[in-house]
């Protein structure tokens, strides 16, 4: 049944289907992220207590979320990578950490600044957020990993040990908030049960992780290429490219 | 049912964006006796490394008993021994308790040490610490082991460095002794051996990049 | 020559733990360090923030682990390296026998060596930082069970970067952040004694970590080993 995808285990063509899919995230990730900058910008009401300054939860939550779901990404290709011994999935792996590292940066400095306003504090001790600051220091130990070997091959062995030991801290991000009093809020956005946000603040929301999520793909899809690129170097498929690309 | 002890499949090495061998494959029969040659820096070290499973092969795989060897890890240890650059000894504990600790892990543990450290002319220095043994002679509490192997393939980088020519010929003797009872040895070694030629298989990695 | 014998679990276990044992008498100094390193520390803590009595006493337990935390880290260093070295690591992933038991036993034999001396001489060090006497059950329980899981979190770290020249300060990267459940519950358990508040639950969850961390982080070690031999 998975015949289909066997092709794809050959870097040469997997670089192939990234070069075609790039074009289609970047597009529809640039149109998605001004259509959601602008509706939750500058279309979306006042929030009752909040006023403007709430709007920061449409780089924030996106930002928040997303960098989750990279780590979780990033987890499964190392997965792929030691029970299928397929070696492109450490090149998707190594690609993903420093966006994932990005994500969870911007996510900690729009989190501070938007909690002096609504908390009274920048920064705070509690469950949700010092577990997240050790999901930064996972995927910087991460990127720390991948860049002290010379083999890229060893390097993402190595780097991919870290990743799964560290797989336990994402489980607790979800849910310190419910297992602990945390003067983070709750979820509002859950799988079976109405959100318990108006429907005027959620859709530019919706659409602005969606539009990360875009982006994150499109960005991860230019790493991968290059990371694919460094890894298979001898090969006279790509040098075939460089020539190629040189000659222009 | 084959009579192949190991068989190198397609092997290729890359280090330092050099390819050091490429499609490499042989088979090691019982009774083989291989040397592996080639000039410094062309791999033997590597190849020898990727035979015994401590590093991985850039593509290719190496197969015991028709299984690779990543999936019989245990099986193919039970019999092999790999002695490498390192001797593997530690010079904090005495000539008895590194030979008795490293035939233990290897599970040939017997009570005939003493015959080994007499077979690599150690006797006498038992109890010494191996830190004030010399170079030498630490190599040898590492070769000792070979005198109680019950392994049928032995992987050896380069094990007469450091050995007198008596040590030299006892080694030589052990070896013929060794693939005379349907043992293997592949071997890597600078100086000329006095086997008789008849015994032994060449590869060399030149011919293979 | 009579038939070679396998070791039994047990006394591979054994012989692998007697033997780092035998090699670190050697090696006093390996030892010791990371205790008077400890020492040290927490003694710069009066120093550095005033003897004032009332503070000290809220912050002791606190100042207590995080200084046991770094003197683990300082030992770590020594669990895989001169083996390393030697050529004696390369010969155990080349056993036939579980690489799982023998880094078991290594971890216990460094645990006796740097984790066992720091329970042994903690209440000293509270004595020295005036904590409340109602706590020092919680410091040695939260000590006796937290400092096995610095020795086995500790050695999966050790253990990706042991072939690497720069090793010892990426370690402090990699090994830190993984150490931070830990620290928070083990002090929050010893301020809930405290204030004579319950804290089994604390106990109960860095009794979990023990657990989890003896029965997995054998897998990543021997793995992160085979990375590193590569």
């Amino acid at each position: 049944m998975w015949k289909w995808l066997h092709p794809y285990a050959k870097p040469e063509r997997s670089y192939q289907l990234a070069s075609t899919l790039l074009p289609w995230f970047a597009i529809s990730s640039i149109i998605l992220l001004v259509v959601g900058a602008v509706w939750g910008l500058a279309f979306a009401p006042n929030e009752l207590y909040q006023k403007e300054y709430y709007r920061i939860i449409y780089i924030h939550v996106p930002a928040a979320t997303l960098s989750m779901s990279v780590y979780m990404a990033m987890a499964t290709a190392v997965l792929v990578s030691m029970v299928w011994q397929l070696k492109l999935a450490d090149a998707a792996a190594a690609a993903m950490a420093p966006i994932g590292a990005t994500l969870t940066t911007i996510a900690l400095i729009t989190g501070a600044i938007w909690g002096a306003p609504s908390w009274g504090t920048s920064w705070v001790w509690d469950a949700r957020l010092t577990s997240y600051l050790i999901l930064l220091f996972l995927y910087l130990g991460v990127i720390a990993l991948h860049n002290a070997f010379d083999d890229k091959a060893l390097a993402s062995r190595a780097a991919g040990i870290l990743t799964l030991v560290g797989v336990v801290n994402i489980p607790i991000i979800k849910y310190s908030v419910e297992w602990w009093n945390t003067l983070h809020q709750t979820a509002t956005i859950s799988k079976f049960e109405a959100p318990s946000m108006s429907p005027e603040l959620l859709w530019p929301l919706l659409i602005n992780i969606l539009a990360f999520a875009l982006m994150i793909g499109a960005l991860t899809l230019v790493r991968f290429r290059n990371e694919v690129l460094a890894r298979n170097a001898m090969r006279p498929w790509v040098q075939a490219l460089a020539m190629k690309e040189g000659a222009h | 049912m084959s009579s192949v002890l190991l068989r190198a499949n397609q092997l290729t090495c890359i280090r330092d964006d050099r390819i050091l061998f490429d499609q490499l494959s042989f088979d090691l029969s019982p009774g083989s006796l291989l040397q592996i040659e080639g000039a410094n820096g062309t791999g033997k070290t590597s190849l020898l490394r990727i035979l015994a499973g401590l590093t991985l092969p850039y593509e290719g795989d190496v197969q015991y008993n028709a299984l690779p060897i990543m999936q019989c890890r245990d099986d193919y240890y039970q019999d092999l021994t790999f002695i490498g650059h390192l001797a593997g000894v530690k010079g904090e504990l005495s000539t008895l308790e590194n030979l008795s600790f490293n035939l233990a892990i290897q599970g040939d543990r017997t009570a005939n040490i003493e015959q080994a450290i007499e077979q690599v002319s150690l006797t006498g220095f038992e109890e010494a610490s191996a830190s004030h043994l010399s170079a030498g002679q630490n190599r040898r509490i590492a070769l000792a082991r070979l005198w109680q192997s019950t392994s049928k393939i032995w992987i050896l980088d380069e094990p007469f460095t450091a050995i007198d020519k008596a040590g030299v010929a006892k080694l030589e003797s052990l070896f013929l002794e060794h693939i005379q009872n349907g043992g293997a040895i592949i071997f890597t070694s600078h100086q000329e051996l006095q086997i008789a030629q008849q015994h032994l298989t060449r590869i060399n990695l030149e011919q293979h990049d | 020559m009579t038939a070679p014998t396998h070791l039994t679990y047990r006394q591979l276990f054994f012989s692998v733990m007697n033997r780092d044992l035998k090699v670190a008498i050697h090696n006093k100094g390996d030892i010791l360090n990371p205790i008077i390193f400890l020492i040290i520390v927490i003694t710069l803590f009066p120093l550095g923030i005033g003897p004032e009595t009332n503070l000290l006493t809220r912050i002791a337990p606190g100042i207590i682990w995080v200084a046991a935390l770094l003197s683990a880290l300082l030992s770590l260093e020594r669990l895989f390296k001169n083996d390393y070295i030697d050529g004696s690591l390369e010969q155990m992933l080349l056993s036939p026998q579980p690489l799982f038991i023998m880094v078991l036993a290594k971890v216990t034999a460094h645990w006796l060596l740097t984790g066992l001396p720091i329970i042994i001489i903690a209440p000293l060090l509270a004595l020295m930082l005036h904590m409340e006497s109602l706590a020092y059950p919680a410091l040695m329980l939260t000590l006796a069970i937290g400092t096995p899981v610095l020795s086995l979190i500790g050695a999966i770290g050790v253990a990706l970067t042991v072939g690497l020249k720069k090793g010892g300060v990426l370690l402090s990267l990699l090994i830190l952040p993984l150490y931070i459940p830990l620290l928070i519950f083990s002090t929050a358990a010893i301020e809930a004694a405290a204030l004579n508040m319950p804290y089994d639950g604390h106990i109960a969850i860095i009794s979990a970590l023990l657990v989890g961390a003896i029965t997995l982080s054998p897998f990543a070690i021997s793995a992160a080993l085979r990375v590193s031999t590569n």
